[in-house]
């Protein structure tokens, strides 16, 4: 056997690879060839790492040398200076946005020191196009576990006894829900994973798919052989190219060595995988739709009981779970459910991921212990607010969660304690805002979202959020009326007990918890017609500052003539004329005009 | 849509035409649930789904051509009219919103002078919005067709598009 004295690891991911990781690994090949170094260092593909706000990434080990940013034109001093000489090329370091102090190693950077990566451990570290690489890391044991040494009903009495909750949004218990399904009578069963990641702002899901695949694939066929199912479906939203074409890689390797398909492991249980790809509906996550989906029809939500586990795709008893849900099955099956009820709090058990994003540092997927406080999430793991700016608040949960102000920071983060604060865990979209983001914006970004993508089955959802955008639109247009704050409240009301679906109960949320914890800045909107951060562009008036150096060019590109002045003095815009389009910003080659 | 916009049909009667369309529907034939991978693979070909496309689909799947209609219209994927030869997606997710998504979709209309959601007179370029790509690392993003652009700017927009002309 060849012997290699050194991996250099290339994230291909959709973040790395949207930011020249491919081009990257093409010129390491041709460098290393060149320098006749490729027999002995091996190029490996690996998965997102959860960090593509520095890819393209490249690890190299056996040191675990972190690169951030790296490009092609890095690929010769990359070689010639680490992989032929030994040294480390300072300048492709990470660097801490707090300490400005240059990080060579891996597991010494702030953004991965937090996090108990259990989920996503292979993530970034193995190639997930090659079976071998997740059997080496002790893949697949667990289905020999369950299927040559367990019944069962041991199988779903561990899960239930994990205390594992659904990581989709919900946070039912998986363990029960299987139960329910392993009960029903039926001849024919189904299994169905639930890779519809429509959150805005959600993506570990997409990155479990595209660098861990067969984690997921483990976790449905030993939930195949506990419920008594032959045939499960994954059903992946077409957005995700990349998670389809690796999952396909892997269902044909893992029937190719008989890890899926007839009589697995000689325990005469079979088990099919078929990927069914979504064609663009959000209401396709909530799981009636997404049945209804899979039969080729509209994907629109049917009223529950029957739950599919009693009556689900093609009327047979169906246990649907979410991406990460069945990522977390085989460590409970190999490592047992004493331990993984050790990690987290009494009703919240093991890890999370979280995408964090928005008005961040660090922006990417952060796997931690449930019961951390959010504070520790943001400023430790995530590095703090972009530009030293105000932390304002989070939105957890996505459209049909809530935010979180900054005297809820410290709040243990698990299911119950985020419903009781008027949020909820969702699949785990943390998007950070800062003082420069107006709350009632936010609101009707959400709103926007759920009005466009309601399915229109229900007249609440339908109608009800249509008239709840019509009102956030007036108020951040500056036409909010006495009363818009009680009508959207009322309103809210109605929606959540009447909707048909959970996404139509939950669409009002994001407008309560920003009129919970943020109503000053909707009365600022509606009485004094303001916009206290700035963001809606009705409501905010343009000034020039000292900055100015007299040049004109505003004046000039003003449509409405609000702007006066002299060449060589300072200018000044008259903001009953201005009609705020932006144009002298555009414009200005000081910076001198800002808004506010 | 109206229907007569699904008339403007270049393939109509086209034998040659339906012949990869006929190719897509024996591969599903008997399979259950096989509307949607159909009319994704139908589109894959055919740019859009036209009027003549539904109605034969209907005919050999045994499906009304109205449930179809229905199916259809109700997924963003799927499209009535022609579309351009380059898909632009830009991202309107949370992530991107809050680090300008919207000034970046201003520029792609003011630079392509079209509004979201419709395709350039020359068949260029067709602007769309999408909901998440699930690469808010990277915000504001895009993609065209498969390729994602990331850490966009107003003014990265135009050397973009010049990829792609």
């Amino acid at each position: 056997m060849q012997h290699i004295r050194a991996h250099v690891l290339i994230c291909a991911g959709t973040g790395c690879t949207a930011s020249g990781a491919k081009r990257v690994e093409a010129a390491l090949q041709e460098e290393l060839a060149k320098k006749g170094l490729d027999k002995e260092i091996k190029i490996v593909e690996t998965g997102c790492h959860g960090f593509c706000e520095a890819g393209p990434l490249v690890i190299v080990y056996p040191e675990g040398t972190f690169y951030v940013r790296v490009q092609e034109e890095d690929v010769p001093e990359l070689v010639e200076s680490h992989l032929y000489k030994g040294r480390i090329v300072e300048r492709l370091l990470y660097k801490e946005p707090v300490t400005h102090e240059s990080v060579p190693n891996y597991n010494d950077l702030s953004f991965y020191k937090k996090q108990q990566r259990m989920v996503l451990a292979n993530c970034g570290h193995i190639n997930p196009e090659v079976i071998g690489d997740y059997i080496a890391s002790g893949g697949y044991e667990a289905l020999a576990k369950a299927l040559t040494g367990m019944s069962p009903t041991e199988v779903v009495a561990e899960v239930k006894k994990s205390g594992l909750r659904g990581r989709g949004g919900g946070g039912f218990p998986t363990g029960m829900k299987w139960g329910f399904t392993q009960n029903a009578v039926g001849d024919k069963k189904y299994v169905v994973c639930n890779a519809d990641e429509g959150d805005p702002g959600a993506f570990m899901d997409r990155s479990v798919l595209e660098g861990d695949p067969h984690r997921v694939i483990e976790g449905m066929a030993i939930c195949g052989y506990a419920i008594g199912a032959d045939e499960g479906y994954l059903y992946v939203r077409a957005e995700y190219p990349l998670a389809i074409k690796r999952l396909r890689i892997a269902i044909d390797q893992a029937e190719e060595m008989g890890l899926l398909g007839e009589n697995i492991f000689g325990s005469g249980f079979n088990f099919r995988l078929k990927i069914k790809e979504g064609a663009g509906a959000f209401v396709c996550g909530e799981e009636t739709a997404l049945l209804a989906s899979i039969e080729g029809k509209r994907g629109m939500p049917r009223p529950r009981p029957p739950f599919p586990a009693i009556s689900g795709l093609w009327g047979k008893p169906t246990n649907i779970n979410n991406v990460e849900t069945f990522a977390n099955i085989p460590q409970i099956i190999n490592k047992g459910s004493a331990w993984y009820a050790s990690i987290g709090t009494e009703k919240s058990k093991g890890t999370k991921v979280f995408a964090l994003t928005g008005r961040i540092n660090h922006t990417g997927l952060a796997e931690v212990p449930m019961g951390i406080s959010m504070r520790e999430i943001i400023f430790d793991i995530g590095g703090g607010i972009i530009g030293g700016k105000k932390f304002k608040a989070v939105q957890i949960g996505g459209p049909s969660g809530g935010c979180l102000p900054e005297q809820l920071l410290d709040l243990p983060v698990d299911y119950d304690s985020l419903i009781q604060v008027g949020a909820m865990m969702g699949s785990g979209g943390l998007v950070v805002m800062d003082e420069t983001t107006c709350m009632v914006d936010l609101a009707k970004f959400f709103l926007a979202f759920t009005q466009a993508e309601s399915c229109g089955k229900c007249t609440p959802c339908r109608e009800g959020t249509k008239r709840m955008l019509e009102i956030l639109n007036r108020i951040t247009e500056g036409n909010g009326k006495e009363g818009d704050i009680e009508l959207l409240e009322e309103m809210s009301r109605n929606i959540k007990n009447t909707a048909l679906c959970g996404l139509g109960q939950t669409a009002p949320n994001p407008v309560l918890s920003t009129l919970r914890y943020f109503r000053n800045e909707y009365e600022a909107h509606i009485t004094e017609k303001r916009c206290p951060a700035g963001a809606c562009s009705a409501l905010t008036g343009y000034s020039i500052t000292e900055l100015c150096k007299g040049c004109g060019l505003c004046k000039k590109s003003c449509p409405v003539e609000a702007i006066s002045g002299e060449i060589k003095g300072r200018h000044n815009i008259n903001s009953e004329a201005c009609i705020k389009c932006g144009a002298c910003i555009a414009k200005c080659p000081f910076k001198a005009i800002i808004k506010g | 849509m109206s229907k007569d916009q699904t008339n403007q049909c270049c393939c109509g009667g086209n034998n040659e035409q339906f012949a990869k369309l006929d190719e897509v529907l024996v591969k599903y034939e008997g399979v259950k649930g096989a509307l949607i991978p159909v009319l994704q693979e139908a589109q894959n070909v055919y740019g859009y789904l036209s009027k003549d496309i539904i109605t034969r689909i209907g005919e050999k799947l045994g499906i009304a051509t109205s449930q179809i209609y229905g199916v259809a219209t109700f997924y963003s994927q799927f499209h009535l009219k022609p579309r351009g030869r380059n898909i632009i997606r830009v991202c309107q997710g949370t992530a991107c919103h809050v680090r300008g998504a919207k000034a970046i979709l201003q520029a792609l209309e003011d630079n392509l002078k079209i509004s979201a959601g419709s395709t350039t007179p020359d068949l260029k370029f067709t602007l769309e919005t999408v909901a998440c790509i699930g690469a808010c690392g990277l915000a504001p993003v895009l993609m065209i067709n498969d390729d994602t652009h990331g850490r966009l700017t107003p003014e990265a927009i135009p050397g973009i598009l010049a990829k792609y002309a």
